[in-house]
């Protein structure tokens, strides 16, 4: 019995070794791609060409350490000897680790005749890390770094700091505008009563796949005669209309299920539906009004295409400024990295604090959906 | 209740009624004039002010979030001025009229809108027949965005949900199961064009030769293995499958949590009971949790064909659907907005929306099911 009990319990261990790490080795591949472009973001711009971003971490690497001409009078052409080890000229070439540690490799053509010495030394204990890729994106002015030769380029900025406002100042509106006509209109659907509320609500359900592709031609035709393109109003009232299906789907079911002696007792009360609406619904439903804000928030603000078309270069938000620097200049990876992670910055915290009600919001989205 | 109930109230003669209440007509009517004055102000401020960034957007917020709370509040008060049949006739209105306003401005009217526009020619005017969708059907490039989508579709659906259910069934078993779930869903929270930037950095390519190291992590892996490092973006049909990869980073944690909570929700007893019996835990897991979440599963495999069908930051980031790797919702994009093919963006929507109808078909049949509305 004790020992068919111990069995038992070591084979619990066992899978629970095995399950746990498979999903380190996961969670592993998950991360690390993050972790290197949040690492290249603080290297120095001539460093990330030079080498990769994981040579901040330690490890051994071949250090020169000093240089050895070899005599006129040594035939290059035939078998080499040097310090007692011979070889041919390929050999060394491709490089030759000596008995005492020290590596050997010829640099260039034969008639260099010189051979750089290295050892294998465990080599980013120091790592040299700057805030200057920050600031350089984050600037509007000129700004200055060296590319993989170590070239001095001068260049404007990305000016990421205008586009990050831009975004919040798209972001926060485009949140709350169809989060406070959304509860009002499921409030409506669910508790009053008028002509056209079955209709009205199936129209709901059936705009809540359609694809926003749909809306993107005719809405820019409209900007464009309202004279609209490039303003925050149009890129509110666009992502309001395109989460608005979802949002008045989410808080109709939520309010919907609001005990109805509650509000019996307030319309008795004399209380009016505004009253009531603004008293004791918002209130109540605060957290699914807080699971669609987080769900609309990101999306807003991780938005690319409404952006695209509706916004255009004025008024640009993060992520067509980063996109831009994706295009402009591909290879600029001290750039990219760091923008990267500036765009990434706010919707991780909103994440990472709110992430239950972000959840919550997600299933209530799709499961019953 | 009240505007289906058949009796007709007596009413008070409207003259009688505008004379004694003259003094709150004329209010009803001020208040909503002050109201729009000062939105225009808010308006005008906005779109002509040199006052500094944060000021301005500080402005917006306020005059956004303002502004429709106004709106809201005035119209609200104005339909209370009005004698009480009117007023509960016109309230539910109040409530829901702007949301379906928009709805209809924004997504019900496009619709038709696209749907016209998508037989006429590029400029949007005169009738072209079927032309724009003869194009969408046929033509090389739509074909190869359209076996594309296919691709992600198949793969990166089954490969995200499959990875979720493997990651949600292991996370329920371990104690640390918060931190897996966190980290696995983290990419969510990141934008398409953020996680294109992650992974063009792990697939650079910087070239041959001697003192050339590759800095991507791809080509250091596969020369670390011994291999040779390759311009991976560049190489069809790889390249496909390189972007996959990235769409699996940031949908597999939307399935796994999804999928997660509905392994929850299946009955303790009724697993126990089948290890009772003599199931091993893999056979347990077949038998009873798979068809216990299939609905789940249902739903998140096709939120997540969807969305991959409608894809388009991801290929315009990484590779702008060069070299092999272009998508319907990419091309959609450059009919529409480069190459100036109205026509022909709005067929390739049509598709888009035909392609969700079941969808829709399906949301509806539950809705009507659900509850008697």
């Amino acid at each position: 019995m004790a020992n068919k009990f111990k069995s038992s319990s070591q084979g619990k261990l066992l899978s629970s070794l095995l399950v746990n790490g498979i999903l380190i080795l996961i969670c592993l591949i998950w991360l690390i791609p993050t972790i290197g472009v949040l690492v290249t973001s603080f290297r120095q711009s001539e460093d990330i060409f030079k080498s990769g971003w994981w040579t901040v971490l330690p490890h051994q690497e071949d250090v020169q350490s000093g240089e050895m001409k070899i005599d006129a009078s040594v035939d290059v052409n035939g078998p080499i000897t040097i310090d007692g080890v011979t070889a041919t000229f390929e050999e060394w070439r491709a490089g030759i680790t000596m008995p005492d540690g020290r590596k050997l490799t010829w640099y260039g053509n034969k008639r260099t005749r010189t051979l750089t010495i290295s050892e294998l030394k465990w080599v980013g204990f120091a790592a040299n890390l700057t805030l200057d890729n920050y600031k350089n994106t984050l600037s509007g002015q000129e700004i200055r770094f060296k590319d993989g030769s170590g070239q001095e380029i001068v260049r404007k900025g990305n000016n990421l700091a205008t586009a990050f406002l831009n975004s919040v100042a798209v972001a926060v509106p485009a949140t709350i505008i169809p989060i406070l006509i959304a509860a009002f209109a499921a409030f409506g659907f669910a508790w009053l009563n008028f002509p056209g509320r079955k209709f009205m609500f199936i129209m709901v359900v059936v705009l809540l796949v359609v694809p926003l592709q749909i809306a993107l031609v005719p809405i820019l035709q409209d900007y464009t005669k309202l004279n609209l393109n490039g303003t925050y109003l149009a890129m509110w009232l666009a992502h309001t209309g395109f989460g608005l299906p979802l949002a008045i789907y989410l808080l109709f079911n939520y309010v919907s299920t609001l005990p109805r002696e509650l509000l019996e007792a307030a319309f008795i009360d004399g209380a009016s539906n505004f009253t009531i609406f603004t008293q004791l619904i918002l209130p109540l439903s605060v957290p699914a009004l807080a699971s669609f804000a987080i769900f609309q928030f990101l999306w807003v603000w991780n938005d690319y295409l409404v952006a695209l078309i509706f916004l255009g270069d004025k008024n640009r938000v993060i992520t067509m400024a980063l996109a831009a620097i994706v295009g402009e200049k591909g290879q600029d990876w001290h750039l990219l990295t760091s923008g990267a992670f500036l765009s990434m910055l706010l919707p991780l915290a909103v994440f990472f604090a709110l992430q239950r009600y972000f959840v919550r919001g997600m299933m209530a989205g799709s499961v019953k959906g | 209740m009240q505007t289906q109930s058949g009796k007709t109230p007596s009413r008070e003669n409207p003259l009688v009624w505008l004379t004694t209440n003259l003094g709150r007509v004329l209010i009803s009517l001020f208040v909503p004039v002050i109201t729009f004055l000062v939105l225009w102000q808010g308006f005008i401020f906005l779109r002509d002010s040199d006052a500094p960034q944060v000021v301005s957007v500080l402005v917006a917020i306020l005059w956004g979030v303002g502004g429709v709370a106004l709106l809201f509040f005035v119209a609200n008060w104005l339909v209370e001025q009005l004698p009480k049949e009117w007023s509960h006739r016109l309230q539910p209105f109040v409530f829901v009229g702007p949301g379906v306003a928009i709805l209809t401005w924004y997504l019900a009217v496009p619709v038709i809108r696209t749907f016209i526009l998508s037989f006429r020619n590029d400029i949007g005017q005169g009738f072209v027949g079927l032309e724009n969708y003869i194009f969408a059907l046929s033509d090389r490039v739509m074909l190869e965005a359209f076996r594309n989508n296919l691709l992600w579709m198949i793969v990166g659906t089954s490969v995200s949900v499959g990875l979720g259910l493997l990651i949600a069934v292991l996370a329920d078993r371990s104690r640390f199961e918060s931190v897996y779930k966190a980290i696995i869903f983290m990419p969510m929270a990141i934008s398409f064009v953020g996680a294109g930037v992650i992974w063009k950095f792990v697939y650079t390519y910087k070239g041959e030769g001697s003192g050339i190291q590759e800095i991507g992590l791809l080509n250091a892996i596969i020369l670390g293995l011994g291999g040779q490092s390759q311009p991976w973006l560049q190489i069809p049909p790889w390249n496909n499958f390189l972007l996959i990869i990235i769409m699996v980073w940031l949908q597999t944690g939307y399935a796994m949590v999804i999928i997660s909570s509905a392994i929850k929700g299946v009955p303790g007893e009724l697993l126990e009971a089948a290890r009772m019996d003599g199931a091993n835990e893999i056979r347990a897991f077949f038998s009873i949790t798979v068809p216990y979440i299939q609905g789940t599963l249902l739903t998140v495999t096709t939120t997540i064909v969807i969305f991959s069908l409608k894809l388009f930051d991801i290929v315009r980031v990484m590779t702008g659907g060069n070299n092999g790797t272009n998508v319907i919702a990419n091309e959609f994009y450059l009919q529409s907005f480069t190459y100036n093919q109205t026509g022909r963006a709005s067929a390739i929507a049509i598709i888009l929306l035909i392609i969700a109808i079941p969808v829709i078909v399906y949301n509806l049949r539950q809705f009507s099911e659900r509850r008697a509305f």
